[in-house]
C-alpha cells in the first residue's frame, strides 16, 4: 500500500536529485572540429563543475542578495505575523474576525500576480501612491531602481507571506487553555506582560517552525523577481541563485554547471535547515522531552 | 503539540463573544489590525479599479477612480488569440485540481500505512521522508527538467501534473491525522471480519480522516496553483501554461506594448477570484499546526 508513494517519491524526487548528480560530475567535450553528431560528447568531469560555481563572481553574488533579502524580510514578516496573532487573541479587539480574513487573504493570491500587482503598484504612471507625491509635490525616486528592489520584492513577499504566518502562530495560540490566563491575571499580570512571559515561550514551536520555512522559501526566491523583470532594468538574470541556475541551464545551455549549481543550492538549504532545526529545538521543544 | 487542530463542529467562540461584552475594546490593537488588513486589501482594491479602466485611461485617470470597461476588458481577454486566457485557467484548474486529489489520497494512504503498520525499514521510510520535507519542491523543478527532458517528456500536461503529486509534507500531516483519528481496534474489527487492507483503507480509514484531508487538499492545491518555476521551465508551448505563466508572458509583451497591461491587469484579477473565493469558503478549514510534528 506504501508502493504508489514510494514510487512517485522514486520517480520524481529520488531520480532527478541522482539524474542531476550525474550531470554535475560532467561535461561537454568538443572532439576534432565538433561537427557531425558524433563530434560533441560529454566527459567525466569530477568537481570542476562545482569548482566554477563556488568560485563564480555571479553565483556570490546572488547569494549574498539573497541572505540580504532574508534579514529584511524574515524577522519584519514574522514579527509582523506574531504582532497580529497575539492581537486577534487579544480580547480587547475589536473586527478581529475581518481584519484576519483581510490579512489571511493574499496568501489566496499567487506569488506571479502578488508580483504583477505591486509591480503595477510602483510603476509611477499608474501607482496612486506616485500621484500622491506628485501632489504633494515630493520628488521620490523609483521603487524599482537598484537602490532599493530588494526591498520592494520583500515587500511582496511580506504581503503574501505575512497572513500565513499569523494564522499558524493563532492556530496554536488558540490552542493554549485559557485558565492559565487567568491565573496570570490574578497574580495581576498585564496583558502586555502575559503575551511576552506566558504566549510567546508557549507557542515558540510554531515560531521557530514559520522561521525554518520561511527560510527555506527566501534561498530559492524566483517568481517574484522573474515577474518583475520585464518592469525594470535594475533586475539581472542572476538576482537569485535560482535564476541563475535558470540562466546557465537555458539561456546558456550549459546543463552541467546548473546541475552542480542547483546541488549546491539544494544542499546549503538542506544544511541550513537542519542545523536551524537542531540549534533550536533544544529550546523550543526542551520543556517538551 | 502531537496533533494538528482539526476544524471544530462548533467553533470556540464562546471565549472571546462571551468574555468580550465585559471587557474594554482596545484602540490601539484594533487599529494596528485594520491597518494590516488595508494593507493586504489595498492591492487587491487596487486590480479592481484598474481592471475597469481602458489602456488610454490607464495612464491617464487617478487609479483609484473606477471607470466602465470592466466588460469590455473581458471581451478583449476572451477574444486574445482565440480565448487563449480562458484556456490558462482551464489548464490551471486541472493542474491544481487533479494534481491536489491525487495527492491527498496518494498522502492519505502512506501517512495511514506509515501511522498504523510495522513493516522493516519504517524507520528508513520515515527519515526519508522527513528529509523530502526539507527540500523544497522548488530546488527540484530543475533536476525534474533534466530528468524529463532526457525521456523526452518536457512540455507535456504530464510534467507539470506527475511531479507535484507526491508531497512528503502531505504525506506527514497525513500520518498524524491517521494516527490521531483512526482507532487500530476499528481496524483490526475489519480484518477479523475478512476485509481486504486496501478496501479498509478506502472505506472506514479515508472518511475518518476526511477532515485533515481537507486541509491537506488545500496545501496542495494552492501550492500547485501558486507553482511559477515547474511550469515556466517544463512548457514551451503556450496552449499548456497555467495562468501564471500565461500572464507572465503577457507582462513581458508588455514591456513593448502598454496596451496589454489592461489584459494583464484584467486577467490578474479574473484569476484570483476562484482562489478567494474558495479561500472564503474553507476558510475553517486553515488551521494547521505547524509545529505539530517538530518533536517527533
Amino acid at each position: 500500500m506504501l508502493a504508489p508513494g514510494i514510487v512517485l517519491f522514486l520517480a520524481f524526487m529520488a531520480a532527478p536529485i541522482v539524474y542531476t548528480l550525474f550531470l554535475s560530475l560532467q561535461k561537454k567535450q568538443v572532439k576534432g572540429l565538433g561537427l557531425g553528431s558524433g563530434g560533441r560528447t560529454t566527459a567525466f568531469a569530477g568537481l570542476e563543475n562545482y569548482i566554477g560555481s563556488l568560485t563564480n563572481a555571479d553565483f556570490g553574488a546572488s547569494v549574498g542578495r539573497v541572505l540580504l533579502y532574508g534579514l529584511v524580510l524574515i524577522p519584519l514578516m514574522l514579527g509582523l505575523a506574531l504582532l497580529f496573532a497575539l492581537l486577534l487573541d487579544s480580547r480587547r479587539t475589536r473586527a478581529a474576525g475581518f481584519s484576519r480574513t483581510a490579512i489571511f487573504l493574499p496568501f489566496a493570491v499567487p506569488a506571479v500576480i502578488s508580483s504583477l500587482l505591486w509591480g503595477f503598484l510602483y510603476l509611477p504612471a499608474v501607482s496612486p501612491f506616485y500621484w500622491v507625491f506628485d501632489r504633494l509635490g515630493w520628488d521620490v525616486a523609483g521603487v524599482l531602481d537598484s537602490s532599493t528592489v530588494l526591498f520592494a520584492i520583500a515587500n511582496i513577499a511580506l504581503w503574501g507571506g505575512v497572513g500565513f504566518n499569523m494564522i499558524v502562530m493563532y492556530t496554536s495560540l488558540k490552542a493554549v487553555p485559557t485558565d492559565i490566563y487567568e491565573a496570570a491575571k490574578l497574580d495581576g499580570c498585564t496583558e502586555v506582560q502575559v503575551a511576552w512571559r506566558i504566549k510567546i515561550p508557549i507557542i515558540a514551536p510554531s515560531i521557530v517552525m514559520t522561521a525554518l520555512f520561511s527560510m527555506v522559501a527566501t534561498l530559492q526566491v524566483f517568481a517574484e523577481p522573474t515577474t518583475l523583470r520585464p518592469l525594470t532594468n535594475s533586475l539581472s538574470t542572476s538576482w537569485s541563485p535560482l535564476m541563475l541556475v535558470y540562466r546557465d541551464a537555458f539561456t546558456r545551455d550549459d546543463i552541467y554547471s546548473a546541475a552542480a549549481t542547483s546541488i549546491i543550492i539544494a544542499v546549503v538549504t538542506f544544511a541550513f535547515s537542519f542545523l536551524f532545526l537542531r540549534v533550536v529545538q533544544k529550546r523550543a521543544f526542551g520543556q517538551e522531552d | 503539540m502531537t496533533t494538528f487542530s482539526i476544524p471544530r463542529t462548533r467553533p470556540r467562540r464562546t471565549r472571546g463573544s462571551v468574555d468580550s461584552i465585559r471587557v474594554k475594546p482596545s484602540f490601539v490593537s484594533t487599529g494596528i489590525l485594520l491597518i494590516g488588513a488595508i494593507y493586504c486589501l489595498f492591492p487587491v482594491f487596487w486590480v479592481v479599479m484598474a481592471a475597469s479602466k481602458n489602456s488610454s485611461e490607464l495612464f491617464s485617470t487617478f487609479t483609484l477612480m473606477p471607470s466602465t470597461h470592466l466588460w469590455d476588458n473581458i471581451v478583449e481577454l476572451t477574444q486574445y488569440r482565440g480565448g487563449l486566457y480562458w484556456r490558462w485557467v482551464l489548464n490551471t484548474a486541472l493542474y491544481a485540481g487533479i494534481g491536489a486529489l491525487a495527492s491527498t489520497w496518494i498522502s492519505a494512504i502512506s501517512g495511514y500505512v506509515l501511522a498504523k503498520f510495522e513493516f522493516p525499514g519504517k524507520k528508513a521510510v520515515f527519515s526519508v521522508l522527513l528529509m523530502g520535507v526539507l527540500v523544497p519542491g522548488v530546488i527540484l523543478a530543475i533536476p525534474q527538467y533534466f530528468l524529463f527532458a532526457s525521456v523526452g517528456m518536457t512540455n507535456t500536461f504530464w510534467s507539470v501534473l506527475l511531479p507535484q503529486i507526491i508531497s512528503p509534507y502531505g504525506i506527514y500531516l497525513a500520518r498524524i491525522y491517521a494516527a490521531a483519528s483512526v482507532p487500530t481496534d476499528v481496524i483490526e474489527a475489519a480484518r477479523t471480519e475478512g476485509a481486504g487492507e486496501l478496501r479498509i483503507f478506502n472505506r472506514i480509514a479515508l472518511p475518518m480522516m476526511a477532515p485533515g484531508l481537507v486541509t491537506i487538499f488545500l496545501f496542495q492545491f494552492v501550492a500547485v496553483w501558486n507553482n511559477f518555476m515547474l511550469p515556466y521551465i517544463m512548457l514551451g508551448n503556450d496552449a499548456l501554461y497555467p495562468v501564471t505563466v500565461g500572464l507572465s508572458g503577457l507582462l513581458n509583451q508588455g514591456a513593448t506594448a502598454p496596451a496589454m497591461y489592461t489584459l494583464v491587469i484584467t486577467g490578474a484579477l479574473l484569476s484570483i477570484i476562484p482562489l478567494v473565493i474558495l479561500f472564503l469558503v474553507l476558510q475553517r478549514y486553515w488551521k494547521v499546526d505547524l509545529a505539530a510534528g517538530a518533536v517527533k
